[in-house]
């Protein structure tokens, strides 16, 4: 479903990707954990096709249409309203004209924002806007579903809202790579654990039975130690 | 081809309905152009120069000027909330997004002209009655030209520092040409001289149309991929 090789990727002096490669199928789902500037945000665009490596080579099946994307910016217009913003991604990603506003409603109603559909973009509070960011994401049903930092500016509910959702995802057999700094942070979602570190990914394993305190010490050590 | 021309009219579609909502640039543009209009009625001396050898330049002055503020903003909203990274991600070809962008920038060009021709015809009180058609034809082949161009260069420079003092500095070489043939023709035209005598012209500013926008469609994937 998803697989990448031997990604490297520099911006000048810095080393953003050093040899990535991973391969995900249906109902995985990979936690990347890492501290600023280890490389997250560069590699989750790689596997985006947003950047293109400057050696190896990252595949998903279905390509770009397959792929929902949660970044740190919500792509929606501000002077568009919800609804809008949902029936204009679900054009561009090929979304059935019949079935556009079937969509939008369902997934709206499922973040909890039916009430807001008509509303601004730009009226929403930041919490709210990531949510509709999310909707956007995921108005398409793609099959992989790549998201950076998705629980930054969701109060403590809507983040509960979004792992419960994000479950349902992966329980339906889509394929989730979560890249965070905050190993609390959707370690209970993941199938599959890794830790980035100066553009490398180290300890890429199968989570296992190993609970969140477990993977944060396992964490601290992959990101401290030589 | 039905997807390619399908993709760019949703890119266009909203850009359209963007504009028309906010109107910040559209009214921008036809207020400058009114007051340039003015400003150059006022500002000459008619027993100096005759209105008639004078006024397709002014035209043509004043609607370059105006289609440089369009043009301005074409990429400019896309940076609102990361939607241009969201474009990118999405299966949208860059040639649907380019050629989309070129469609909503002719509409907001075209409404612009709409407005400035009249205040010309009034202003300098030029006979346009029995030339109207040919001089439309001459306005809509250049705006092409500025147009097909301008939107390259305005995705070349969005993400630069001082993108707005850049477009202007960039483009204008490129518009000296096609300025320099709609000038020609546009005198022709406003004199009175045979339509033969504008023919050439208007196949020169096809050819620049043509070529420049095979270049634009070819170059403009390298100027948005990252």
């Amino acid at each position: 479903m998803l697989s990448a090789e031997g990604l490297r990727h520099t911006y000048g002096p810095v080393v953003a990707l050093d040899g990535v490669s991973l391969t995900l199928a249906p109902g995985q789902t990979l936690a990347i954990f890492g501290p600023n500037g280890s490389g997250k945000t560069t590699l989750l665009k790689v596997l985006a096709g947003l950047i293109r490596p400057q050696q190896g080579w990252a595949r998903v099946a279905g390509g770009r249409r397959a792929i929902g994307w949660i970044g740190h910016q919500s792509h929606l217009y501000g002077h568009l309203s919800v609804t809008e913003n949902l029936l204009f991604w679900a054009a561009l990603y090929g979304v059935a004209a019949a079935e556009r506003g079937v969509r939008a409603a369902a997934i709206l109603e499922r973040l909890g924002l039916s009430d807001r559909a008509g509303q601004p973009v730009w009226s929403l509070s930041r919490g709210l806007a990531q949510r509709a960011a999310i909707a956007k994401a995921l108005v398409h049903d793609p099959r992989v579903l790549l998201l950076d930092e998705p629980f930054t500016g969701l109060d403590l509910a809507a983040a509960g809202d979004l792992r419960k959702l994000l479950g349902e995802l992966r329980g339906a057999g889509r394929v989730l790579v979560l890249a965070t700094h905050n190993v609390d942070e959707g370690v209970e979602l993941a199938t599959d654990v890794a830790f980035q570190r100066q553009g490398r990914l180290v300890q890429l394993a199968p989570r296992g039975a190993r609970g969140a305190a477990e993977i944060a010490e396992a964490y601290r050590r992959a990101v401290t130690d030589g | 081809m039905g997807e390619l021309l399908g993709q760019a009219w949703t890119v266009a579609r909203k850009d359209l309905v963007l504009e028309f909502r906010t109107r910040t640039a559209l009214l921008s543009a036809v207020v400058f152009t009114a007051l340039v209009l003015t400003v150059f009625n006022f500002g000459r001396d008619p027993t100096a120069v005759a209105t008639i050898d004078l006024a397709p330049s002014i035209l043509w002055v004043t609607f370059t000027f105006a289609a440089m503020l369009a043009l301005n903003r074409a990429f400019q909203l896309e940076l609102e909330n990361g939607a241009l990274e969201g474009l990118l991600v999405s299966p949208l070809s860059r040639h649907s997004l380019y050629l989309g962008k070129v469609l909503a920038n002719l509409g907001f060009v075209g409404v612009v002209e709409a407005v400035g021709l009249p205040l010309f015809v009034l202003f300098f009180n030029v006979p346009v009655g029995r030339v109207l058609l040919p001089l439309i034809g001459v306005i809509a082949l250049a705006t092409v030209g500025f147009v097909s161009v301008g939107t390259l260069f305005s995705a070349m420079v969005v993400r630069t520092r001082f993108a707005e003092l850049m477009l202007p500095v960039l483009l204008l070489p490129f518009l000296l040409l096609p300025l320099t043939y709609a000038v020609q023709a546009t005198a022709r035209l406003l004199a009175g001289r045979p339509l033969s005598e504008v023919s050439g012209w208007l196949k020169l500013l096809a050819a620049y149309d043509l070529v420049f926008i095979a270049v634009a469609l070819l170059l403009f994937p390298h100027t948005v991929d990252e």
